[in-house]
């Protein structure tokens, strides 16, 4: 695998990690270009958010190789907390920190991590907040917060480190059905505008609208993966045509328009 | 008549000494309580496993020792190893390691009560474990932890009366010595007992607006 190519930001290669018995990833390959917007569905127990947690080492794999920018991702204390800041993380259920404001959550790591002076965080903070709808609401607290607030906080505060890539674990999987929308919004807005994204999620109606490419995500292993024009409308794997029925039993029909 | 004039003249201005070495030991005990609290808490969650059984052992000790045999063995004990203390320094120690012990109790589970998703989130961004536990663990966690901690510095004011046992005369001392050379016994023991209550009430105050400062929203 061509790891140093121009445009990669993101190489997984052939990551394994089992739980006792339980063998969660049976070597799960794929690249990430600049720009791209990669969307995982797949069953729950499929390992969607133990292989995003791979990458970042928040799980730490047992065989297998990260590459980010050509640069191999290392568990090892003096690297991992490096590569942490250039891969910014969004998680299912927010993770804001309660003791703080919306605006000190997006500034703490500004702070802490790179050092920055606190003028020049605030204003970045700011920044950030505003790019997800959320500045007039930066003096609030998480309890505060509707969930779909908490989650593009969450959001700013991931994007305030100026990440290389962001991985989306199921960002709406915990909201109201009401407050996905301004949710998928922002992120629509991120990937138009450039943000490589790997995204796990079940909304397919994004999936379909903003994905460069789906994969199809069972038992560990991707199992097809292609454009979201071949995925959801000509699936080749049996297990992805059954998959997206029961999905779109759950969630009605995708209709091409997306 | 007689008993008012006593008080005044007599008993206010020895209690007077006695209350400023109780004030004494208190505020030296409790920073340093606090900070042996802290540390022996993060030392059993956070740290190796050398380091969290030794903490789990310094509590196991010092919440099983009483505290009068626990100052006995300070000042009338470690001399024998070449090892003395004044009778204040003794007793601070003393207080110190007690409180501690108990303190770290309430750190430490206010500590395990806070949600495992603020740790990842805040290696997710880069810290290190141990930005996280400073920065976004250990605020959380005392805000959580101040009502039992306060309880403690509540008993500390109170059993800082047994620095009188090793010598340090402080209020309830200085009373005990007073109420024996004027057999006024019923007056000197009440007059120390409201400027506890008193002493009690102040810190009760401070910890109800510690309590609220530190609150977050939740």
């Amino acid at each position: 695998m061509n790891t140093t190519s121009a445009t990669s930001i993101l190489v997984v290669e052939n990551i394994y990690k089992t739980y006792g018995k339980t063998e969660i990833l049976k070597g799960v390959s794929f690249t990430v270009n600049k720009g791209e917007t990669k969307v995982i569905i797949g069953p729950s127990g499929a390992g969607k958010s133990t292989l995003l947690k791979c990458i970042n080492q928040l799980i730490i794999p047992d065989r297998g190789r990260i590459f980010l920018n050509g640069e191999e991702v290392l568990h090892s204390h003096s690297h991992i907390n490096r590569f942490r800041q250039k891969i910014g993380m969004v998680f299912q259920n927010f993770y804001l920190f309660d003791h703080i404001t919306a605006l000190e959550n997006v500034e703490i790591a500004l702070l802490k991590v790179k050092k920055m002076k606190r003028p020049e965080a605030r204003e970045k903070a700011l920044k950030e907040l505003a790019r997800v709808g959320m500045k007039d609401k930066a003096h609030l607290y998480p309890a505060e917060l509707s969930g779909g607030q908490a989650q593009r906080v969450s959001i700013a505060r991931a994007l305030a480190m100026d990440p290389e890539v962001m991985l989306f674990d199921e960002p709406t999987s915990a909201l109201d059905p009401e407050l996905t929308g301004e949710v998928l919004e922002v992120m629509r807005n991120l990937a138009q505008g450039g943000v490589t994204m790997v995204v796990v999620t079940h909304e397919m109606g994004f999936a379909s609208s903003v994905a460069d490419e789906v994969m199809f995500m069972e038992e560990g292993k991707i199992l097809e993966s292609g454009p979201p024009s071949q995925i959801f409308f000509h699936p080749q794997e049996e297990r992805t045509k059954k998959f997206l029925s029961r999905i779109s039993e759950l969630y009605g029909e995708l209709n091409r328009n997306g | 008549m007689d008993s008012l004039l006593f008080i005044y003249q007599e008993l206010l201005p020895e209690l007077g000494k006695g209350l400023i070495v109780t004030l004494k030991l208190i505020l030296f005990s409790i920073p340093f309580g606090l900070l042996t609290g802290i540390l022996v808490a993060i030392g059993r969650v956070y740290g190796n496993h050398f380091l969290s059984s030794l903490s789990k052992l310094y509590v196991i000790f010092f919440k099983g020792c009483p505290l009068l045999l626990l100052l006995f063995i300070i000042y009338f004990g470690l001399p024998s190893l070449g090892i003395t203390f004044s009778p204040f320094g003794a007793s601070v120690l003393g207080f110190v390691l007690c409180n501690g012990a108990y303190t770290s109790e309430y750190i430490r589970g206010a500590i395990q009560s806070v949600k495992t998703g603020q740790m990842i989130a805040a290696q997710a961004l880069g810290m290190t474990k141990w930005q996280a536990v400073f920065y976004i663990i250990l605020p959380q966690a005392f805000r959580r932890a101040l009502p039992g901690v306060g309880n403690e510095i509540i008993y500390l004011i109170k059993y800082s009366s047994l620095a009188y046992m090793l010598t340090c005369i402080e209020l309830t001392g200085a009373g005990k010595i007073i109420a024996a050379r004027t057999f006024r016994f019923t007056e000197t023991f009440t007059v120390v007992g409201i400027i506890y209550l008193l002493m009690v009430f102040v810190a009760t105050k401070i910890l109800q607006w510690a309590e609220k400062k530190f609150s977050y929203p939740t």
